[in-house]
């Protein structure tokens, strides 16, 4: 009887930890660190043609039935989401690196959930690097 | 003691019950060609010229601009519009009175579209030369009588996507008439 009562509190008190978090704290939440997350979103192309690329992730997108909220080519960004019963919504950036390269970053968001497995972030730059005839590599 | 256990059980589920992102939601799917073939047609003209006929044929059909960015070719417009469904609200008028309790039903709809231009062939000489892919997703957003989500999907059927092509050839005969 004893140790029901120690679960129960125990249970209560794990509880208590995890509901006083304020929901405000989930304006600068993450879990991984900025590096590692950088690092997971990330991949580097061999090219200099921001605007192909972007047409490229565009396609890509659609491809894997996001839907395009927005785009933009001064700033180099391209939002979309995906309506399967769930929501994923997405965004992906472009960024000069160097002469000859670009950077392209993507993160996403599940539901209420941020997606920081590299699972899915590997699939998506394998599908955008077919798609751009190019090898996606990895940011030392 | 197996209540001991019990407990810690359920509390590990209430944590590891956050929804995980499904495996195949950034992969291609084997119908990605088929809906790509589906949303998607060419046509012998400028992409300036598609995307203005392609947001006239929008109007038309009652969207509202949200977004758009004409060097990377994109359009992004919604409607929100009536959703209910008179077999669905036939059928909770049937179960209310066999159980006494009202069901929901699908009370409204966000619409979007999203469409994006893609030039195959650049000719400044010749514009008949020219050659523009278009494609067009559809998506909605269904909330029902108690306010909540009751679906969010992408629109896959056939024959809307004939029937806004069609509208589109419509508007750049036209457009290209002056009409």
């Amino acid at each position: 009887m004893k140790k029901t009562v120690a679960a129960i509190s125990l249970c209560f008190f794990f509880f208590c930890l995890v509901a006083c978090v304020p929901s405000t704290k989930q304006v600068l939440a993450t879990s991984e660190s900025q590096v590692s997350l950088r690092n997971i979103q990330s991949r580097i192309f061999d090219t200099s043609d921001k605007e192909k690329t972007l047409r490229t992730i565009i396609a890509t997108l659609q491809d894997l039935g996001f839907v395009i909220d927005k785009a933009d080519t001064s700033l180099g960004t391209i939002s979309g989401t995906k309506l399967d019963r769930y929501a994923l919504r997405m965004t992906v950036s472009v960024r000069p690196r160097g002469q000859t390269q670009t950077l392209i970053r993507a993160n996403a968001q599940y539901q209420l959930k941020a997606v920081e497995d590299p699972e899915p972030y590997q699939q998506f730059f394998d599908s955008l690097s077919k798609a751009m005839f190019l090898a996606a590599q990895k940011v030392d | 003691m197996r209540l001991h256990y019990s407990f810690f059980v359920m509390f590990f589920f209430l944590i590891a019950c956050v929804p995980q992102i499904p495996k195949e939601a950034l992969q291609l799917s084997p119908e990605s060609l088929q809906n790509r073939q589906l949303q998607t047609r060419y046509f012998d003209t400028e992409e300036k010229n598609l995307l203005s006929a392609s947001a006239a044929v929008l109007q038309d059909l009652g969207f509202n601009l949200d977004e758009s960015e004409t060097r990377l070719g994109v359009i992004v417009c919604s409607k929100k519009r009536d959703a209910r469904n008179a077999g669905q609200i036939i059928g909770s008028i049937f179960l209310a009175l066999l159980t006494g309790v009202a069901s929901p039903v699908d009370k409204d709809q966000v619409i979007r579209a999203s469409l994006v231009t893609h030039p195959i062939n650049i000719d400044t000489n010749d514009k008949i030369e020219c050659r523009t892919a278009v494609r067009i997703t559809f998506q909605r957003v269904v909330t029902n009588t108690q306010g909540l989500v009751s679906k969010q999907e992408c629109i896959i059927d056939p024959e809307i996507y004939q029937e806004f092509f069609d509208k589109l050839s419509q508007s750049l005969f036209l457009e290209g008439h002056q009409i």
